[in-house]
C-alpha cells in the first residue's frame, strides 16, 4: 500500500470492520435497555437503534446509528445508512425524552445518509432538516457522540447537541474523502490530499469549535478487545456531564445550544 | 476591487452576468435555440417572458438580484450585510481563487443576498441565493446572513420568504460549512415558534445541505416547475445504484407527488401567489399563543 497521510488512514481505520460500533456503546455504557421501533408513518428503519435504558442510575434514551461487524449484520442494519424513516424514529424517541425530561445520547456512525430512490420520496432532506430544527430547542440535554464515521448530513441530523464529543479515531466530514477528490480533481486516487485537506479529525475540528470533546481511544481499538477501562471512563464522562447539563434551566440550557452553533463560521 | 467588475459588460446577449450554460448563442445574430424544445428565440422575447420560452416553458436560469426585481415592489428592497465574506477556515486548496473567479462570474459577494423588502406592499425580510456564485453553495457567510435575517424578522415580527437554489454544503469550508446547516435550521425554528411566516420558493436545483436545512423547513413549500428538488444529485445517485432513474425523478412535480411541496407556480404568478399567502396569514407574523 502506497503510504497515505494520517488523516486518510484514519479515515480508513473508522470504516474498519472490528471497531466497536453504536451496538458495542450501548451494551458497554447502558444498563437493561430496551429497544422501541418504528416511525409511526410508515417503516422501522433497522439502520437506526433506539431505547431507552439507564446510564448509571439516570434513565436516558439511546439513538445509535448501527453498522453491524459481519456481513449478515450489515445487511441488516443497510450499512449504517439511515432512511428518512429512521431520522423520524429518533426524534419520535427524542420527542418522549423530552415530555419526561431525560436525557438523549446520540452515537453516530454513518458513511452517509441512506442514497437511494425510496429515500428520496420519503424525504431524506426534510427528514434531516427537521431534525437539525427540532433538536436546537430539544428541552432536554443532548449529548452526540461521533464513534466512527460522521458522515455529512447523515451524521449532523443527529448531532445537533449540548456538547458533541468525537473519539481520537473517528472523521466528520462534510463530504467523503473520495468524493470530493472526485469532485474537485475529477479522481478519486487523490481521496488522501482531500482528506487532509477537509481538517476532518478530532483534533482540528475541536480547535474550530466543531466538537467539545475528544475521546482518547486506546491503541488498536477493536471488538475484540473492548476495553473496560475505556467504557468505564466514557460512562463517567457522560453521567457527569448530564449531570452538569440537567442542572441548567431550560432556557440557559438552550440558549447555550444554540449560541455554541451560532458562532461556528468565520466571515467579515 | 477594480471598477470593471463592479460594472460588468453582458457576457452573451441572453443576459447580463446570468450565463446559462445550455445555451449556444449565435455570434453573428444574437440569436439562440430554446434549450428545451430547440426553438429559435429572440432576447427580447424571452425576457418579457420572466426568462422562460414562450413555445416550451423551459426556464433559463436567472441570477439572485433579478428574482428580487420579479418578487419585490420597484425600489422597496433593502440589502443587509451586502459586503460580509467567508474565510477560508482550513486554508483549503484554491479556495481563495475560486471565490475571486465567482465573484467575476456573478458580480456577488456571496451566493445568498439577504434584506428586506415589500411584496406588493406586504414588509417581508427576503433571501434569495444566486448558482452563479459557487453553485450557491453555503459556506460560513452564507449561513451567517441567513441566520441573521431570521434573527432580524423574528425580533421585528416580519414573515421570510427564500428563493433557493444551491449545490448544497461548500465543500470548501469543511465542517464549518456542515455546521450551517444546524445553525440555520435554528434560526428557522426560532423564527417559527415565534409565530413567523416562512415560505420558501424552490428553483433548479436546490440540493445537497441546504434543502437538508432552510430549504426544507418552510411552512409553506413553493417550487417552480421543473425545478429539481433533492437531497442527493442524480447522478451519485446514479452512480450508487448502478441504475437509471426514472424520467422526472426529483422534478417539482414529482417532490409535489411525494408530499414535500404545496403547490408549484409559474414565474410570471409567484408574486401575486406569495402575496395572497401573507394576506391569508394576517401579513406573515402572528404572535405565538403560550
Amino acid at each position: 500500500m502506497p503510504s497515505i497521510n494520517k488523516s486518510y488512514e484514519k479515515v480508513l481505520r473508522a470504516r474498519g470492520k472490528q471497531r466497536p460500533v453504536a451496538s458495542d456503546c450501548i451494551a458497554a455504557c447502558i444498563s437493561d435497555f430496551i429497544e422501541l421501533h418504528g416511525d409511526r408513518g410508515c417503516k422501522d428503519d433497522s439502520a437506526i437503534i433506539a431505547g431507552i435504558g439507564y446510564l448509571g442510575q439516570m434513565p436516558v434514551t439511546v439513538i445509535g446509528i448501527e453498522k453491524g461487524h459481519t456481513t449478515p449484520e450489515k445487511i441488516a442494519h443497510n450499512f449504517g445508512a439511515a432512511s428518512p424513516e429512521g431520522y423520524r424514529k429518533a426524534l419520535r424517541q427524542m420527542k418522549l425524552a423530552e415530555k419526561f425530561h431525560r436525557p438523549v445520547l446520540c452515537f453516530v456512525d454513518t458513511a452517509g445518509a441512506y442514497c437511494g430512490i425510496e429515500a428520496e420520496e420519503h424525504g431524506q432532506a426534510e427528514a434531516i432538516a427537521r431534525n437539525l430544527a427540532e433538536m436546537m430547542t430539544l428541552k432536554t440535554p443532548i449529548i452526540s457522540v461521533i464513534i466512527g464515521e460522521g458522515g455529512s448530513g447523515g451524521a449532523i441530523g443527529l448531532a445537533v447537541a449540548d456538547e458533541v464529543w468525537m473519539f481520537s479515531g473517528a472523521y466528520y466530514s462534510v463530504v467523503a474523502p473520495e468524493s470530493c477528490a472526485n469532485i474537485l480533481w475529477k479522481d478519486m486516487s487523490h481521496a488522501d490530499e482531500a482528506a487532509e485537506s477537509l481538517c476532518l479529525t478530532a483534533d482540528p475540528l475541536l480547535e474550530l469549535g466543531i466538537i467539545d470533546r475528544k475521546i482518547e481511544e486506546p491503541e488498536n481499538f477493536l471488538k475484540q478487545q473492548v476495553n473496560d477501562e475505556f467504557f468505564n471512563a466514557l460512562r463517567i464522562g457522560l453521567y457527569t456531564t448530564f449531570e452538569k447539563l440537567c442542572s441548567k434551566s431550560t432556557r440557559e440550557l438552550l440558549d447555550t445550544r444554540y449560541e455554541k452553533f451560532r458562532r461556528v463560521g468565520r466571515y467579515d | 476591487m477594480n471598477l470593471k467588475s463592479l460594472f460588468k459588460q453582458p457576457q452573451n446577449t441572453l443576459e447580463g452576468t446570468e450565463s446559462e450554460q445550455n445555451v449556444k448563442v449565435n455570434a453573428k445574430t444574437g440569436d439562440f435555440n430554446c434549450p428545451g424544445c430547440g426553438a429559435p428565440l429572440l432576447r427580447t422575447e424571452v425576457r418579457v417572458n420572466y426568462y422562460s420560452c414562450p413555445k416550451c416553458d423551459y426556464y433559463f436560469r436567472i441570477g439572485g438580484r433579478r428574482r428580487l426585481d420579479f418578487i419585490c415592489d420597484k425600489g422597496s428592497f433593502k440589502e443587509f450585510d451586502a459586503d460580509m465574506i467567508s474565510h477560508d477556515p482550513l486554508t483549503f486548496p484554491n479556495y481563495s481563487e475560486k471565490l475571486d473567479a465567482a465573484r467575476q462570474k456573478s458580480g456577488e459577494k456571496e451566493a445568498v443576498i439577504c434584506g428586506v423588502g415589500k411584496i406588493n406592499g406586504y414588509p417581508c425580510a427576503v433571501f434569495s441565493m444566486d448558482a452563479n456564485f459557487m453553485m450557491g453553495s453555503m459556506g460560513a457567510a452564507v449561513g451567517e446572513k441567513i441566520t441573521k435575517l431570521f434573527e432580524y424578522a423574528t425580533e421585528n415580527k416580519l414573515p421570510v420568504l427564500g428563493v433557493t437554489v444551491s449545490g448544497g454544503a461548500r465543500m470548501q469550508e469543511g465542517m464549518v460549512s456542515l455546521v450551517q446547516m444546524a445553525k440555520t435550521a435554528g434560526a428557522v425554528k426560532k423564527h417559527s415558534d415565534a409565530g413567523g411566516l416562512y415560505i420558501v420558493l424552490l428553483t433548479n436545483p436546490t440540493t445537497g445541505g441546504v434543502t437538508a436545512s432552510f430549504a426544507m423547513l418552510g411552512d409553506i413549500e413553493l417550487a417552480e416547475p421543473g425545478a429539481l428538488v433533492g437531497f442527493a444529485g442524480p447522478r451519485v445517485i446514479e452512480q450508487t445504484l448502478r441504475q437509471k432513474l426514472p424520467d422526472g425523478f426529483q422534478s417539482a412535480e414529482s417532490t409535489l407527488k411525494c408530499g414535500y411541496i404545496d403547490a408549484i407556480v409559474e414565474r410570471p404568478h409567484q408574486k401575486n401567489f406569495i402575496t395572497a399567502l401573507l394576506k391569508m396569514h394576517n401579513g406573515g407574523f402572528c404572535d405565538a399563543v403560550n
